[in-house]
C-alpha cells in the first residue's frame, strides 16, 4: 500500500512536471487547442509523423526539416498558410498512433507522414477509416496506399526493385549478382523482394544472396566474403546509406572492387560526416533527388537547407519538401480553406489529386494514380569525383 | 457491516484492487458516454490494459517467483502472432466477439506451451543467469518471427524463413506473415471493454494464486529455496506453474495489443519491451499487484503527456524515471520520507485526525 | 583458406566484443550491478574522440587519452548520482536505474550531436595485412584491438589481485557489510570500480568505431547487449572469462553467418548461449556457488 501510495506521488510530481513543460513550447509549432483557435481560420494545421528519437530518428528529423523549409517558405509568400507539428513516433506501430491521435486533439486537417512504413501501414488504415488525408514523403510499401485516403511521394518498393534489375539488365552491368539486404526492414524487404523476381526474368544471377538484421548491422565481413567467393561483378544493396558505408569500407578492406548498386536508400552517402569519399566512387544509384544537381530548385533548397540546419539533406528532406507543395497545389486547386473540417478537405483534395502535374526536388512532372502512387521517372546517377553525375 | 469486518486483509486488499479497475473502467465509460476524452486518451486505453495484464503477470515471475525475466516480450509476441494469424484466416467467418475470444485463447494457450519449452531448462538456472537466458530466448523468438514467411493456399499452409517465393504459394494463396513486414491489413477488433475483462480474469486467476497454498509453496521457494525443498516442497512444479501462468497471460495480452492495430510486426517485441514492462513492475512494487497496475497506467501515459516538450521528451522521461527510482527505493530518501510522515503526524491537526481514525478502529 | 578468414573476422569481432565484456564483468564483478548503461558510455566516448579529432584538429591518441578521462568522470558522476542512492536497495532497481541512465545518455547524444551517422573512418585509419597472396587479409584494428584487450585483461588481473585498491575491491564484493568494518571505504571502491570500467569503456568506444566505422546515438546499445551475453557466456565477473567469451561469441557469430544463415545469426548466438549454460550454468570460467540455508 505504502509503495502504491509513493508511485502516485511520484507520478502526480512527474504529472505536474509535464504540464509545466506544456507550458514552455515552442510557440512556433504549439499545440495548445485554445491559442491555435485563433489561428485556425488563417492556417491549415498540417501534422507530421517520424522518429525522432531511437534507431531511425535520422529520417524522421530530415523529414521534419525538409517540411519545416517548405512551410516557412509557403507562408513567407502569402495565400494559404500552413501550421507544422510534427510529432515523434519512434519508428513503433503504437507511438505512431498515440502520436497520430494526439495530432488529432491538436487539431489536424492533413497528415504528411508518416515517416517510416511500418507505422504508416497501420497511421493510413486509421487515417482512412477516420477520412483522413494522408501523404507520405517516404513510406514505400504498397500496402501504405492500399488504403483509401494515403498517397504517397516516393515510389513503392516494388517498383524500385523492378527498375534496378531492368536497369543493370538494359545496360549489361553485370550477369552476376551478389545481394545483400537488411531482412528486418520492410523497405529494403520490398525492394529485395521484387529485384530478385526481376533479374531472374531478366537473366541476371544471383550468386550470392545475403542479408543482415537491424541488430546485427556492424559486422558485413561475413556478406562482402561471400559476395567476393561468388566472383559476383555487381553488388546490389537495396538498404540505407549508412549500412552501406560499412559495406563499402569492408569491401575495401577485402580489397573487393566490384560496381555498387543501390536504391533511394543510398542517397545520403556523400554526406556522412567524416566519411571517405573516396570508397564511394563509381557507385550508382536509383535515386529521386540528389543533393547536388544542378537545377536552380535544388540549389536553392540545399542553401537555405544548410544555412537553418547546418547540415546537406538527404533524400528524406527533399520528399518532406515536395510533400508541403503538393499539399499545397492540391489544396489551391481543390479550394481548400482552413476552416473545413478534416473530412471535407480529405475528399476534396483526394479529388484533386490525380488531376495533379507537380515538378519537385524528386521529380519532373509527378503525377499520381486514383490509388495513391506516384508516377515519376527514377534517375539513375554515379558517384564521380565525390558527386552525383547522370548516366 | 459485521460481514466485511469478518474478511481477512488480504480479501480486503484484493476488493480494492478489483475495485481500482472496475472504478477506472466506470470512470471511462462515463466519459466516453459524454464525449469528454480526447482522441490520444482514447487510443492509449487498450494498450493500457495489454501493459497492464503484462506487468502483473510478469510481477507473478518477478516478484512471486523471484526470478527476474527479461524476455516477456518474448511469450507476448508468440501469443500475438498466433492469436493475429488465426484472426486472419477466421476475419469474416465467425464474429468479432468469437474471433477475439478464440484469439486470445490461442495466443494465450501457445505462449503457455512456450513458457513450458522454456521454463524447463531455464528454471534450472539462477539470478542473473536465468535473467540473460530469457533475454537471449525473447531475442532468438524476434530474431525468427522476423525471418518468418507464413501462407496460406489451397495446399495448406506453408513456411519459410527465408524470402516469401519461397513458400511456393499457387496463385490463390495468400501471404499471412510477411517477413519483416508481419501481418498487415487485419480487422482491429480489441476494444476496452475487451481490455478490462482480459484485466480482470488475469488478476482474478493471479490473485488467486497468489494467495492458495500453490502461492504460498511459490513464495517460500522465493524467499529460501533450499528449506523449501526441505520442506518437501515440489520446486520445479511450482516454479513451473508461476512462470507458465505469466506467459500465458503475456500471450492473451499480445493477442489483446495485436488486434489493437491493423499491423503486427516482430519488430516490437524486443528487449526494450520487455524492459519498459519490468519498469512497471518494479516501480510499482516487486510484488506488488496492484501497485503493477498502477505503475502500467501512469509510466504508460507519461510519455504521451510529455509530448508538449518535443525535443527533449525522451530526455526528461529517462530524467523523471531515475528520479522516480530513487525517489521510491534509495534507503536514504524512504528513511528521509517517514521521518518527513511523523514530522506531519505531529501536527494539531493531523493528530486529531489520527485519534479520531483511532477511536473509531475501537468501536 | 576461406574458413581460416571466417575465423580472423571472428577474432575481429571478439575482440570488440572482449573489451565491451571486460568493462561490463569489472562493475558486475565487484558492484554486483548490470550496468546497461555500459553501452551507452561507450557511445559517448567515441563522440568525444570524433568530435576532437574533426572538430579540434587534435592527435587521435590525445584525443582517446582525452575521452578516457572524460569518460571516467562521467562513470563516476553517473555512480554519484543515480547509483549511490539505491545501495542496499534491491538490485532490480539499480537496474532499472541504469536503463534509465542509458535512456538519457542517448537521447543527450541525440540532441548534442544529431541524428545523422558519423562516420569515423577518418579519425583512425590502420593499415590492412594481406597475406598468403591476397586471399587472406588481416585488418589492422583486429591486430589492435585484439592485443589491446589481452593487455587490458592482464592488467586488470594484475590490478584486482596485486593491489591493494584491487584487494579493497575484492573484499566488497564478497561481502560489503565486513568489507567496511575492515576499514575499507566501499563507496570509494565502488566509484573507483566505476571509473575503471568507463575508462575501458572509452577505449572500447573507439576500437568499435575504428572496425566498425559508423557512429550513432544508438551506436552502443546492441554492442552491449551483446557484450554482456559474452560477459555472462564466460562466467560473469570473471575478467580471463569475458575476454575468452567474448572472442568466442564474435567466432560463433561470424561462423554461422558464414555456414547456416545471415539472417538468424542472432537466434544462432543466443542458442549456443542457452546451451553453454545450461551444461554449465555458470558460464565457462565462472565460479561455482555454494548455497547455504
Amino acid at each position: 500500500m505504502k509503495k502504491a501510495l509513493s508511485v502516485m506521488l511520484a507520478a502526480a510530481m512527474a504529472v505536474s512536471f509535464a504540464a509545466c513543460g506544456t507550458g514552455t513550447t515552442n510557440p512556433g509549432t504549439s499545440n495548445s487547442t485554445s491559442q491555435g483557435s485563433s489561428a485556425a481560420a488563417t492556417s491549415i494545421r498540417v501534422g507530421g509523423l517520424g522518429p525522432l528519437t531511437g534507431g531511425a530518428a535520422i529520417y524522421g528529423n530530415a523529414v521534419k526539416n525538409g517540411a519545416q523549409l517548405a512551410v516557412d517558405e509557403i507562408n513567407a509568400k502569402g495565400g494559404l498558410q500552413f501550421e507544422l507539428n510534427f510529432m515523434d513516433d519512434e519508428n513503433d506501430v503504437e507511438k505512431s498512433m498515440n502520436a497520430y491521435n494526439s495530432l488529432k486533439d491538436w487539431g489536424m486537417q492533413l497528415l504528411m507522414g508518416t515517416t517510416t512504413t511500418q507505422p504508416c501501414i497501420a497511421v493510413s488504415a486509421q487515417a482512412s477509416d477516420d477520412r483522413m488525408f494522408v501523404l507520405t514523403p517516404s513510406a514505400s510499401a504498397p500496402e501504405v496506399v492500399a488504403n483509401e485516403t494515403a498517397y504517397q511521394v516516393c515510389f513503392t518498393d516494388p517498383n524500385q526493385g523492378m527498375a534496378s534489375a531492368n536497369y543493370i539488365a538494359d545496360n549489361n552491368l553485370a550477369t552476376k549478382v551478389a545481394v545483400i539486404h537488411d531482412s528486418s526492414d520492410a523497405y529494403s524487404s520490398g525492394v529485395y523482394a521484387k529485384f530478385k523476381e526481376q533479374a531472374e526474368a531478366r537473366g541476371l544471377e544471383i550468386v550470392a544472396d545475403e542479408a543482415f538484421t537491424a541488430d546485427n548491422k556492424t559486422d558485413f565481413s561475413v556478406q562482402v566474403q561471400k559476395a567476393k567467393s561468388a566472383n559476383a561483378e555487381l553488388v546490389f544493396l537495396p538498404i540505407y546509406y549508412s549500412e552501406a558505408d560499412l559495406i563499402l569500407q569492408e569491401m575495401n578492406k577485402q580489397g573487393y572492387e566490384a560496381t555498387v548498386f543501390g536504391c533511394d536508400g543510398l542517397d545520403g552517402l556523400l554526406t556522412i560526416p567524416g566519411a571517405d569519399t573516396s570508397l564511394f566512387e563509381g557507385v550508382m544509384l536509383l535515386t529521386p533527388f540528389a543533393a547536388d544537381a544542378q537545377d536552380e530548385m535544388t540549389q536553392n533548397f540545399v542553401t537555405s537547407y544548410q544555412e537553418k540546419f547546418g547540415e546537406v539533406p538527404n533524400q528524406f528532406a527533399a520528399d518532406a519538401y515536395d510533400a508541403m507543395y503538393i499539399l499545397l497545389a492540391a489544396c489551391e486547386k481543390a479550394g481548400v480553406t482552413a476552416d473545413m473540417d478534416a473530412a471535407t478537405i480529405c475528399d476534396k483534395v483526394m479529388e484533386a489529386m490525380p488531376q495533379l502535374t507537380l515538378d519537385g526536388l524528386t521529380g519532373n512532372g509527378m503525377k499520381w494514380e486514383a490509388t495513391g502512387e506516384v508516377n515519376k521517372e527514377p534517375r539513375a546517377v554515379k558517384i564521380v569525383n565525390g558527386a552525383y553525375a547522370a548516366m | 457491516m459485521n460481514g466485511i469486518k469478518r474478511w481477512s486483509k488480504t480479501t480486503k486488499s484484493n476488493i480494492i484492487t478489483y475495485g481500482i479497475v472496475l472504478a477506472f473502467y466506470l470512470l471511462i465509460e462515463g466519459l466516453l458516454a459524454g464525449n469528454l476524452l480526447s482522441n490520444s486518451f482514447q487510443g492509449m486505453l487498450v494498450p493500457v490494459c495489454a501493459y497492464v495484464v503484462l506487468a502483473v503477470s510478469l510481477n507473478l515471475t518477478v516478484g512471486i517467483l523471484g526470478e527476474l525475466s527479461l524476455g516477456h516480450a518474448g511469450f507476448m509476441s508468440v501469443g500475438a502472432f498466433s492469436g493475429a494469424v488465426l484472426w486472419v484466416i477466421l476475419e469474416g467467418k465467425v464474429p468479432d466477439l468469437v474471433g477475439l475470444v478464440l484469439a486470445m485463447l490461442l495466443g494465450g494457450v501457445v505462449a503457455g506451451v512456450f513458457g513450458f519449452l522454456i521454463g524447463i531448462p531455464v528454471l534450472r538456472l539462477r539470478g542473473d543467469y536465468l535473467a540473460i537466458v530469457t533475454l537471449a530466448f525473447g531475442e532468438i523468438i524476434k530474431n525468427i518471427l522476423n525471418a518468418l514467411y507464413l501462407g496460406v493456399d489451397a495446399s495448406g499452409l506453408h513456411v519459410s524463413l527465408k524470402d516469401s517465393a519461397a513458400l511456393g504459394l499457387d496463385a490463390e494463396g495468400t501471404l499471412i506473415i510477411n517477413g519483416a513486414i508481419g501481418i498487415s491489413g487485419m480487422k482491429k477488433i480489441s476494444s476496452f471493454t475487451a481490455g478490462i475483462i482480459l484485466v480482470l480474469v488475469a488478476l482474478a486467476v493471479i490473485l488467486n494464486l497468489i494467495h492458495s497454498r500453490a502461492g504460498r509453496a511459490i513464495m517460500a521457494i522465493r524467499d529460501n529455496r533450499i528449506a523449501a525443498e526441505a520442506m518437501g516442497i515440489n520446486i520445479t512444479k511450482y516454479k513451473l506453474m508461476a512462470f507458465i501462468t505469466s506467459a500465458v497471460f503475456a500471450g492473451m495480452a499480445g493477442v489483446l495489443y495485436a488486434l489493437n492495430y491493423t499491423t503486427l510486426a516482430a519488430k516490437k517485441f524486443d528487449y526494450n519491451t520487455s524492459i519498459l514492462v519490468l519498469v512497471f513492475v518494479v516501480l510499482g512494487g516487486i510484488g506488488n499487484i496492484r501497485g503493477s497496475i498502477i505503475a502500467a497506467t501512469i509510466l504508460y501515459i507519461l510519455p504521451e503527456l510529455l509530448r508538449g516538450l518535443q525535443d527533449y521528451r525522451m530526455l526528461v522521461y529517462a530524467v523523471v524515471l531515475i528520479f522516480m527510482m530513487i525517489f521510491n527505493q534509495s534507503p536514504q530518501v524512504l528513511a528521509w520520507r517517514s521521518r518527513m510522515g511523523q514530522i506531519m503526524m505531529n501536527w494539531p491537526v493531523a493528530q486529531r485526525f489520527a485519534s479520531m481514525k483511532q477511536g473509531k478502529k475501537e468501536g | 583458406m576461406e574458413f581460416l578468414s571466417y575465423v580472423i573476422n571472428g577474432i575481429s569481432l571478439g575482440g570488440v566484443y572482449a573489451i565491451i565484456a571486460l568493462g561490463y564483468t569489472m562493475v558486475y564483478g565487484i558492484a554486483k550491478m548490470l550496468n546497461f548503461a555500459h553501452g551507452d558510455v561507450i557511445m559517448v566516448g567515441s563522440y568525444l574522440v570524433y568530435v576532437a579529432v574533426t572538430g579540434a584538429g587534435m592527435h587521435p591518441l590525445l584525443a582517446v587519452v582525452l575521452s578516457m578521462v572524460a569518460c571516467t568522470l562521467l562513470g563516476i558522476v553517473i555512480e554519484r548520482l543515480a547509483y549511490k542512492p539505491l545501495r542496499g536497495a534491491s538490485s532490480l532497481s539499480v537496474l532499472i536505474t541504469a536503463i534509465g541512465v542509458s535512456y538519457l545518455l542517448q537521447n543527450l547524444a541525440l540532441l548534442i550531436w544529431g541524428s545523422t551517422p558519423k562516420s569515423f573512418s577518418s579519425v583512425i585509419s590502420l593499415p590492412t595485412f594481406h597475406l598468403a597472396g591476397g586471399s587472406l587479409t588481416i585488418p589492422g584494428i583486429t591486430v589492435v584491438t585484439v592485443a589491446v584487450s589481452a593487455v587490458i585483461m592482464v592488467g586488470l588481473v594484475w590490478f584486482v589481485n596485486s593491489t591493494r585498491t584491487g584487494q579493497a575491491m575484492l573484499a566488497v564484493s564478497e561481502d560489503k557489510g565486513a568489507a567496511q568494518l575492515m576499514g575499507i571505504n566501499v563507496n570509494t571502491t565502488i566509484a573507483i570500480t566505476f571509473a575503471i570500467g568507463s575508462a575501458l569503456a572509452a577505449v572500447a568506444g573507439v576500437l568499435l568505431c575504428t572496425a566498425y566505422p559508423s557512429l550513432q546515438p544508438t551506436t552502443g546499445a546492441m554492442p552491449g547487449i551483446k557484450a554482456f551475453t559474452a560477459a555472462v557466456f564466460g562466467g560473469i565477473g570473471s575478467i580471463p572469462g569475458a575476454m575468452v567469451g567474448g572472442i568466442l561469441l564474435g567466432i560463433i557469430e561470424i561462423l554461422s553467418k558464414a555456414y547456416i544463415s545471415t539472417q538468424l545469426a542472432d537466434a544462432i548466438v543466443f542458442a549456443v548461449l542457452i546451451v553453454v549454460l545450461l551444461v554449465r550454468p555458470t558460464g565457462l570460467m565462472g565460479k561455482k556457488i555454494n548455497e547455504k540455508v
